[in-house]
């Protein structure tokens, strides 16, 4: 027990959190743009799963990360403005077009991979590539502290960029202004001459492409395959984290980081005696309390207004 | 005809929809297939020529019907409670362990088994209807997470307690023989469970059309404050519709396990409770028309089966075309324009009349 405490205070942890925590947070921070627009994008979960597969497939084929980035982020758009162009001019509901387009990902990602494999489990017979490490040239000096940020996938720092990104677009663009003015009040917004359709359509693409890096990162960097339904979920904890975090950047990034600590925990136990199953049912039973507690507290606010 | 197109404008939305779909696939198939013409007649026709086939595809509507009427039940109340998955895994697997670990008289042991799988679903309905309704919290994410904690969970039981260590694969252990739906019709797989999800089909229908509840139900759906105006207690609504979402899962989840395998021999989630939402949306959340849905999707599915057997086209195609196939569904505005210019049109012929 004492040995398990020990390796979950040590560095390693820490650098582990961040590693779990990216695939989180850039779904969360689509989610949170898209929200904050008042139309939120629940299809990341699925986006995310083709962008991985688009990555993988095109860095097998091609041996080039540049295309292969080029392929997820595509995709991630490309879905996005799909979805977009159901919600905003074919009228469809969104939640039910996003339901729709994730059970097309889970699908259309294995009726790709085994055309291009012959396999419909992953894509190990392909050698695909990975985006690189970084060690960062000061930092990595600093103990501790050194160990945990240095040495990481490049998309990883790229998750705090997108949440630097996320809060210049929202806060510092006129973009950003519209899209807060159309979440609060379309109405309002359109009565001075904001495009509320183009606005959301822009907010929903954005979502795409955090949501791509989210995937792209999954398959090329936290792992190096494609393997089917690798999201596992990260798209719908992702909706949890954006709405505990109020859509805001600092917000959804602290409870992406609470998130990835304690799917990080549910790693490091997962060599206990317990049954598999718990340890794995970890990270949605924590979500899900998550969810609860904010919701009863953001019942209690609302009361006292 | 041009009234006639008016009249039945959804169903008529609904068809081309599913021809819509078929089209691609029948695209897909001349895109990937060697021998696009013998894939073709093995997806269409396979599920038809054959009497497993038939019978595969009846029962496999059962699960279905029953995960679409629950989802439905949710959906017409507005809810996007989509956790007939988990209800369905979760409840099956503990009335496998009931059935298993008790022993009684047929008369009692197959009810009662129904309902301790009904009963959990329905608890697995009830916490996202209860987040929903005191605290405005998300049914959807949380119904969504739930289905993840209900497998792991309904796995979890089946692989510790109730695992038959003989069986050579992971499986539980038999059900007894009081606790078995029966074939209603010999050397099928045909079982009394599918009747049964029929019977559900009809109860449901009277109870949304025909009962004060169903109204409230769709009442709250169609416009809650409206509903909230008009005295409708919402919050019984919210988790009612909720609650018997799980339920009708739980017991569609474990009819299928009492009629075909009688083990519980689910690894991976089966996917009937998003089977569930596709025919909850096919049949826009009407009972019958999602029994009529149930049967179109199974048809798909076995069609799919075949041609992963017998071809070289993945199974999958079916998902990719029936997430097509809502999609185009849930799309307000698909073909509204059609509608909207014969409307224009009889109004103006009907204005040179008088």
């Amino acid at each position: 027990m004492s040995a398990m405490l020990q390796s979950i205070l040590s560095a390693q942890f820490g650098f582990a959190v961040l590693r779990v925590m990216t695939p989180l947070l850039f779904p969360a921070v689509g989610v949170a743009i898209s929200g904050l627009a008042g139309s939120v994008n629940i299809a990341l979960e699925g986006i995310m799963l083709c962008s991985a597969c688009a990555g993988v497939l095109v860095s097998a084929f091609t041996q080039s990360l540049w295309l292969s980035l080029a392929a997820g982020l595509a995709t991630g758009i490309g879905l996005a403005a799909l979805l977009g162009f159901f919600h905003l001019r074919l009228k469809a509901d969104i939640i039910l077009a996003a339901i729709a387009m994730n059970m097309m990902a889970g699908g259309l990602t294995i009726f790709v991979l085994f055309l291009a494999t012959g396999e419909k489990g992953s894509s190990s017979s392909l050698t695909s590539l990975v985006f690189p490490l970084v060690h960062l040239p000061l930092v990595r000096r600093i103990p501790v502290l050194g160990e945990i940020l240095s040495g990481q996938n490049v998309l990883v720092y790229g998750a705090f960029l997108a949440v630097f990104l996320y809060w210049l677009i929202v806060f510092k663009t006129p973009l950003g202004l519209r899209i807060r003015a159309v979440g609060q009040n379309p109405d309002a917004a359109q009565s001075v001459g904001i495009n509320v359709n183009r606005t959301r359509m822009w907010a929903l693409l954005l979502s795409g492409f955090f949501g791509a890096l989210g995937g792209l990162y999954l398959a090329m960097g936290y792992v190096s395959w494609f393997a089917r339904d690798m999201t596992a979920g990260r798209g719908w904890i992702a909706i949890a984290a954006a709405s505990l975090g109020n859509n805001m950047p600092l917000g959804t990034f602290l409870s992406s980081l609470l998130f990835g600590v304690v799917n990080s925990l549910a790693i490091y136990l997962a060599p206990l005696a317990v049954p598999s199953e718990f340890i794995q049912m970890i990270p949605y039973v924590a979500t899900a309390l998550a969810l609860t507690g904010y919701s009863i507290q953001a019942a209690r606010r609302r009361r006292k207004l | 005809m041009e009234k006639f197109i008016l009249k039945y404008f959804n169903l008529l939305r609904t068809i081309i929809a599913v021809l819509i779909g078929i089209v691609i696939s029948v695209f897909l198939i001349f895109l990937i297939s060697r021998d696009p013409g013998f894939s073709l007649q093995q997806f269409l026709l396979g599920p038809l020529l054959s009497r497993s086939r038939f019978s595969s595809m009846v029962e496999m509507a059962s699960p279905i019907i029953m995960c679409g009427l629950a989802i439905a039940l949710a959906f017409q109340a507005r809810q996007f409670n989509v956790g007939a998955e988990g209800a369905l895994y979760l409840g099956a697997a503990v009335g496998t362990g009931f059935a298993v670990s008790t022993a009684m008289p047929g008369f009692l042991h197959l009810p009662l088994t129904l309902l301790v799988a009904g009963g959990v679903g329905a608890l697995w309905g009830f916490l996202p209807g209860l987040l929903k309704a005191r605290w405005r919290g998300s049914e959807l994410v949380a119904s969504l997470l739930l289905n993840y904690v209900g497998y792991y969970l309904g796995l979890y039981l089946i692989n510790f307690h109730f695992r038959d260590k003989n069986a050579g694969y992971l499986v539980s252990y038999q059900l007894p023989k009081s606790a078995w739906l029966a074939q209603f019709i010999p050397n099928t797989r045909m079982h009394w469970g599918i009747l049964l999800s029929l019977a559900f089909a009809v109860l449901v229908f009277l109870f949304l059309y025909h009962t004060t509840s169903g109204y409230e139900i769709r009442m709250t759906g169609a416009n809650e404050k409206f509903a909230r105006f008009g005295g409708i207690n919402v919050f019984k609504v919210v988790v009612l519709s909720q609650l018997l979402l799980g339920l009708l899962a739980g017991i569609g989840g474990m009819s299928e396990v009492m009629g075909i395998h009688r083990r519980f021999n689910w690894q991976s989630s089966p996917g009937y409770g998003w089977d569930g939402v596709v025919v909850a949306i096919i049949g826009r959340n009407h009972p019958l028309l999602i029994v009529a849905a149930s049967f179109f999707l199974a048809y798909l599915r076995v069609g799919g089966q075949v041609l992963n057997l017998m071809s070289d086209v993945p199974a999958e195609m079916v998902t990719v075309i029936q997430s097509i196939i809502i999609l185009l569904i849930t799309a307000e505005a698909f073909l509204a324009q059609w509608r909207y210019r014969i409307t224009v049109r009889q109004a103006e012929s009907r204005g040179e009349a008088a």
